[in-house]
């Protein structure tokens, strides 16, 4: 698409819409977001860019291919159903701990998040894959 | 945590493959390895309910009816284990007969989800969670349809995908509906509650649109177009996982929800499902006759045989309507619909695979263009007599006993017009599989057209293929045994209060959550 | 409001199943599609959405505070949505791919599959 509006508009949503999808990433466990979200809005910003400029330039800016992700992801998920075992409880119960962050006290961070971001990954993965086949057709 | 192995270890497979991608050997070494330990897990699983204890596992901990339930009762371990054959044959198939392209890029990645899905529908114990195991099971089948792209694939993938999007959006309003009206989604629970429903009739079209649903997975007579459009166009490791593996979930499904869930339906539903099975079996044979191509000819004989595997669950659950649960007869019909599946998932993937090599030999699987193979390959020819002569149902091979124990149940039933369509359809079979064998087999060889297969690519395709016939003959030979395992596997599918206290019971939850 | 629900869903699903009977597959996909609508909004009015409180349950209790909302219709409509969305997806590629290899989007010429090439 030769917009000049619409590529400057993609080249400054992409970095704010990633951002915007860690933040769903973080704050799913206990309000609305998630990992499924956060995936979702994490590839409509590199969609949104192969749309704008161009299809090589936005699979550049993602650096590994869209299948990887999806390994990935999925490895991350299954694995996070692994601690619980590890003392003796049925796969996949979930698992916390709490950490210190960056002078935050008490961030709780467990399993369920582990698996979020394995969904994460596997959403950012398989959309980005079906999108750049589709559009990589078109051209 | 045992009974979810047999998911867990073809998905991690198929994550590890995802990341070898255009390298066929690590992926075709990762297929084989997951899909060995996949067999050696559900064969432990099945040594732990042999002796009818049934074991489940609650996802992270969540109790019954709140949490997703896998559980594992005599049947579901055994047609784990029987995927789980299936699917280190076919892979090992694919190691011998796939081409480079395809080895190396999708072909084992998704041959594992579907193997992981096809688990997860065996042993969940969670209505929704059967839902998405299809809709996974189906989603891998579509790309594996399609992958290479040639025109039959994707004119048969067409088919295929809307035929199944259809079953499948059925599947979920009549989970919306059942939802809505009983309030709870867990298999177990909902046995117990199903009868708190206030409108009788609900539950007919409940199980209605169930049937409905499961029938146009399974293949069953008025919803099997898809089948013979779709099976014989991917390349045959494909076709046989599928002939294998994908209708027999169908079946499961069927056999499964109608025995636990609506046992109150069963006088009703039980001459619907024989109806639909004498036809089912009527159909398919008679489309396999006309047909003149091998590929094409067992992709319809799958049809007639679901009808086989119907007509024992409908013997089974019309007789318990007026006989009761535990009338002997009823297990008999249902002991044999097991037997049934058990033996047709070994033949009917071994008898693809075998025109698989057959196709990868000659270069057609036409009945016209390929004669003499008992001449210039008599080892593929004998295995092949074997495989068709058990699905037959010539006497020492599995399909004689399958069909023997169903043919035994209508007898005693008093069922006798579905058991002279089941014996005329069982001479049909034969003759069809005669013509094969005539037709390709026998006759002067012809001059070959590709070139003479290596010693490699011999041994790993032969070599599946000659481990299912021996699996055949001694399913046969061990007939006692089998029928023994399908008896109380049936036994505890007709009396659905034992898969319900083994889900709510925790003592048995332990057993399962046992690392 | 559940009438009216009840009334766009026989829609969809009419709408749906009619487009699916069309012989051109581009309008196979819409139907697949309205269907999957239709589906995933009888499971929205058949679990009768109650309107409530998230059921959140509080430190120390055992039980929401009593007006909540059943989350798990929401849970499996998402699960429906995400997945009927992947196939859709699958489809759409699936009908491009075809139309490049046979350059028709009519249904009644795809029948190589069923007739015997003999």
């Amino acid at each position: 698409m030769n917009s000049v509006i619409f590529q400057v508009a993609a080249r400054v949503l992409l970095p704010v819409m990633l951002l915007l999808s860690v933040v769903f990433l973080l704050r799913g466990h206990n309000e609305p977001g998630g990992g499924f979200i956060g995936g979702l809005v994490a590839a409509s910003g590199y969609i949104l860019y192969a749309l704008a400029v161009n299809l090589p330039e936005s699979r550049r800016l993602l650096h590994v291919h869209p299948r990887t992700l999806i390994s990935t992801g999925l490895l991350i998920a299954i694995l996070s159903g692994v601690p619980a075992l590890l003392v003796d409880q049925p796969f996949m119960k979930g698992k916390w701990i709490e950490v210190t962050i960056a002078g935050f006290e008490g961030v709780k961070f467990g399993t369920p998040f582990v698996f979020d971001v394995g969904v994460y990954l596997v959403v950012l993965g398989v959309t980005l894959l079906m999108a750049f086949t589709l559009e990589e057709r078109y051209q | 945590m045992l009974i979810a192995l047999p998911v867990l270890i073809p998905m991690l497979g198929a994550a590890l493959c995802l990341l070898f991608w255009g390298r066929s050997r690590p992926q075709a070494v990762l297929a084989l390895a997951s899909t060995a330990s996949m067999l050696a897990a559900s064969v432990w699983i099945l040594f732990g309910v042999r002796d009818g204890t049934i074991l489940t596992l609650n996802f992270g901990g969540w109790q019954a009816p709140f949490g997703i339930t896998f559980v594992a009762d005599l049947f579901g371990a055994i047609m784990v284990t029987l995927g789980a054959i299936v699917g280190l044959a076919v892979m090992a198939f694919s190691v011998g007969a796939s081409d480079r392209l395809r080895a190396s890029s999708g072909h084992y990645p998704l041959s594992l989800t579907l193997l992981a899905a096809v688990s997860g529908a065996f042993l969940t114990g969670d209505l929704f969670n059967l839902y998405v195991w299809f809709e996974l099971m189906l989603l891998s089948s579509f790309v594996l349809l399609t992958l290479g792209g040639e025109r039959g694939q994707l004119e048969g993938a067409i088919k295929y995908v809307t035929l199944n999007l259809l079953s499948s959006m059925l599947f979920l309003m009549a989970i919306g509906l059942i939802y809505g009206t009983v309030g709870t989604l867990n298999m177990a629970d909902l046995a117990r509650r199903i009868d708190d429903l206030q409108d009788p009739k609900l539950a007919t079209l409940l199980a209605t649109l169930l049937l409905v649903s499961f029938g146009i997975k399974a293949g069953a007579f008025p919803f099997f177009f898809w089948l013979p459009a779709s099976y014989h166009t991917p390349p045959p490791a494909v076709s046989a996982l599928f002939s294998g593996l994908l209708t027999k979930v169908g079946v499961y499904a069927i056999i499964r929800v109608l025995s636990l869930i609506f046992d109150q339906e069963w006088s009703l539903l039980g001459d619907v499902v024989l109806v639909v099975a004498g036809l089912t079996m009527v159909t398919g044979v008679l489309g396999a006759i006309v047909q003149n191509d091998m590929r094409r000819i067992l992709s319809f004989h799958i049809v007639s045989q679901i009808g086989y595997m119907l007509m024992g669950l409908g013997i089974a659950i019309g007789l318990v309507g007026s006989l009761g649960a535990s009338s002997p007869i009823a297990v008999l019909a249902m002991s044999g619909a097991v037997f049934y599946i058990f033996h047709h998932i070994i033949v009917k993937a071994n008898l693809f695979l075998i025109s698989g090599a057959v196709l990868i030999t000659t270069g057609s699987t036409n009945l016209k263009e390929v004669n003499g193979l008992a001449k210039s390959h008599p080892f593929l020819s004998m295995l092949f007599l074997i495989s068709s002569m058990s699905l037959a149902g010539i006497p020492i091979l599995s399909g004689f006993w399958a069909k023997f124990v169903l043919v035994r149940g209508g007898l005693e039933a008093g069922s006798y017009t579905i058991v002279l369509v089941s014996l005329a359809v069982s001479l049909l079979t034969l003759y069809s599989m005669t013509k094969i064998w005539t037709q390709v087999f026998w006759g002067e060889p012809d001059d070959l057209k590709s070139p003479p297969l290596d010693r490699r690519t011999k041994a790993w395709v032969y070599s599946p293929i000659a481990g299912m016939c021996v699996l055949t003959i001694c399913i046969g030979i061990g007939a006692e045994s089998s029928a023994r395992l399908a008896l109380d596997a049936a036994e505890q599918l007709l009396d659905s209060s034992r898969y319900i206290d083994a889900v709510f019971d925790g003592a048995s939850a332990q057993i399962g959550d046992a690392p | 409001m559940n009438i009216i629900l009840a009334f766009c869903c026989g829609l969809l699903a009419a709408t749906g199943t009619y487009m699916l009977l069309r012989r051109s597959f581009v309008k196979l996909v819409i139907g697949l599609a309205l269907l999957s609508h239709a589906a995933n909004l009888l499971i929205y009015i058949v679990a009768s959405p109650l309107l409530g409180r998230p059921p959140l349950v509080r430190a120390g209790e055992t039980q929401p505070p009593a007006p909540f909302a059943d989350p798990l219709p929401g849970a499996l409509i998402l699960t429906a949505i995400v997945i009927s969305f992947g196939v859709v997806a699958f489809t759409i590629v699936l009908i491009k791919r075809t139309y490049e290899e046979i350059g028709t989007d009519d249904l009644d010429q795809m029948t190589s599959t069923d007739r015997d090439l003999c």
